[in-house]
């Protein structure tokens, strides 16, 4: 099943009054893969997330995430998915512990679930001895690791990363994109957006988005040679010039 | 139901955390009560007074002791001259003189009409009003007894009760304006910060990604203040029956079902304005300026709303703690059923409900 389609976009608009913020979209996403959504600031990233995330409705076109429509199963989206947004979304004031059983438990983990993964994950970020500490304390990194984990205790089928690495150090980013690998080998989709170009190429495929519109789709490697472009960065920089609209 | 729970109990590790948060809804109340109640009372006791006796006969000097002797006054000295009684309301030593003419016994006696006179400072219209009021009650007994053996011709006695609150103490007031006033601020603010700051640490977008319904996340956030709110009434009933000697003349439970009626009330203000405020500060500064003043100035804690002109008043009946602390003046001071306090709480019902309903209205559309 490895071509199965967990993500189906087709010519997904999204209108706030005369403004287009997403104009059109189509693209599909396989199962397991991690696949780079990449845009300037204003492009439109983050409200085509939201609107695959159940939280905004679209004005027209057609998705449908992991089997449910965007429109009507928004509820049974909800229940597949995990989400990290943009800030930073662990409680300061709770501790390790005490937050991962909270997610884990509003995905509705049952209790012995819950006991379980939290063993697991502490065990995985090396945290045993951090387990009553309060997340406050903890270095960014780690509490950027200890977030991602949380955002698929659940298991969900896709996972949403809006700029998961902002303000990171490179080796804790490292860290982070092989804890990505090892979600996507566990056939969890990954659907990340960044503004580092260097991550963009541990993608297996990214679209590029420009003034609300896909302008380009394909594999790191493609898009390179297709733009004639040295790195990811070339390429970004030739389509994402001709924006018109300022951020 | 389980995910609910978990939330609810997310939500009590907020405020137990927060020790100082936690220190201030506990004792607030407790200590906002204390300082209305011994502190910053509205009764007039031992005011500082003059006596210039011109006369020094029998009949002034007991009149002028029973005065000073009286609780509401204290003899600041006896003084010999019009010019010193100037100098000492200069001063601001004094609230009140009494005055007596030369031959005031004679006059009393012989004359049939001797005169006292009482001059008070009336910077503060409404002491000097009160004090003035207290001295000629006095002036009245001691008319009274001396007349006791004759028989006037005609007399009218007049006979007053004051009904609920025979003593007039502020505490019969003060304690229902309280109570409005700190589950106002408990339930209004600490709820809108509440849900602003999840908003503001981006906690609120992952939570609303996950399957909880929002109307269950916003019922979960407002429950842990809610108990802290019956928490809040029932320190403050105990205090005011037992350091105030206030006693709750009505039903408890009528007075709890309404208290909770009305923290429900300001919980659902609480949340409307966590759906506009973006920061913690601005919810905070919405929740003062729209809940608190209004409490303080239009409940008719304070002010009397009768006397207020007509468009203050129709402001006054839109502010939810004016009706609450009408019910809860009914009910707690006066001993009232519910037959006497249904229109009020029809009024906060009707409130609620349409908080509500825009609240979480709202709360959807922004999703």
């Amino acid at each position: 099943m490895e071509t199965e389609k967990v993500i189906r976009v087709q010519e997904l608009t999204k209108k706030f009054g005369d403004f287009t913020a997403v104009d059109s979209i189509s693209f599909e996403v396989t199962k397991g893969e991690i696949f780079g959504f990449l845009g300037a600031n204003g492009a439109g990233k983050t409200t085509a997330i939201r609107m695959l995330c159940g939280l905004s409705l679209p004005t027209s076109g057609i998705a449908s995430v992991a089997g449910f429509d965007v429109y009507k199963q928004n509820e049974s989206i909800k229940k597949n998915i995990g989400y990290m947004s943009q800030k930073f979304s662990l409680y300061e004031d709770l501790t390790v512990v005490e937050n991962i059983s909270f997610y884990a438990g509003i995905y509705g983990l049952n209790d012995n679930q819950i006991r379980e993964k939290t063993g697991l994950l502490l065990a995985q970020l090396q945290l045993e001895g951090e387990r009553k500490s309060l997340v406050r304390s903890l270095p960014l990194g780690w509490k950027q690791k200890l977030a991602f984990s949380i955002a698929i205790v659940h298991d969900p089928a896709i996972v949403f990363l809006d700029e998961p690495t902002g303000g990171v150090d490179p080796i804790t980013r490292r860290e982070f994109w092989s804890m990505i690998y090892a979600a996507s080998a566990r056939g969890i989709t990954v659907f990340v957006t960044t503004h580092y170009m260097d991550e963009a190429e541990y993608c297996n495929r990214v679209s590029i988005m420009v003034d609300g519109r896909i302008e380009a789709l394909d594999s790191p490697q493609n898009l390179m040679s297709n733009f004639e472009g040295r790195s990811m960065d070339d390429v970004f920089l030739r389509l994402a010039r001709k924006a018109q609209r300022t951020s | 139901m389980k995910q609910f729970r978990i939330f609810v109990k997310k939500e009590w590790l907020h405020i137990w955390r927060d020790k100082r948060t936690l220190f201030i809804l506990i004792w607030m109340p407790v200590i906002q009560i204390l300082l209305y109640g011994f502190a910053l009372t509205n009764e007039v006791k031992n005011s500082n007074m003059v006596v210039f006796d011109q006369a020094k006969d029998e009949a002034s000097r007991s009149i002028a002791e029973k005065i000073s002797s009286s609780r509401y006054f204290s003899l600041y000295k006896n003084i010999n001259s019009w010019k010193e009684i100037e100098a000492t309301f200069r001063q601001g030593k004094i609230r009140l003189a009494v005055v007596f003419p030369r031959n005031f016994r004679y006059d009393l006696l012989h004359g049939n009409h001797a005169q006292i006179q009482l001059i008070a400072d009336s910077s503060d219209p409404n002491t000097a009003n009160m004090l003035s009021n207290y001295a000629a009650v006095i002036i009245n007994d001691y008319q009274e007894a001396i007349n006791e053996n004759q028989k006037l011709p005609y007399t009218i006695k007049v006979q007053v009760r004051m009904r609920y609150n025979p003593e007039l103490k502020g505490a019969y007031n003060f304690v229902p304006g309280v109570m409005a006033l700190v589950l106002m601020l408990v339930c209004t603010m600490m709820t809108a910060i509440a849900i602003v700051k999840e908003k503001e640490i981006g906690t609120m977008e992952v939570i609303l990604v996950s399957p909880l319904k929002p109307f269950r996340i916003i019922i979960a956030k407002t429950i842990p203040y809610l108990v802290v709110s019956m928490l809040n009434i029932i320190s403050i009933l105990l205090i005011s029956v037992y350091a105030l000697d206030v006693p709750i003349a009505g039903s408890l439970w009528l007075l709890m079902a309404e208290s909770i009626l009305f923290t429900i009330t300001s919980l659902s203000v609480g949340i409307l304005i966590s759906n506009t405020a973006k920061t913690q500060q601005t919810a905070m500064f919405t929740a003062m300026m729209s809940l608190f003043l209004p409490t303080l100035l239009f409940s008719g804690f304070l002010f009397p709303v009768e006397n207020m002109p007509l468009p203050l008043q129709l402001i006054a009946n839109v502010v939810p703690s004016r009706w609450y602390f009408i019910i809860v003046k009914d009910v707690m001071i006066k001993g009232l059923g519910f037959a006497a306090v249904w229109k009020e709480t029809l009024i906060l019902i009707g409130m609620t409900t349409t908080l509500l309903g825009i609240s979480i209205y709202k709360f959807k559309i922004r999703l």
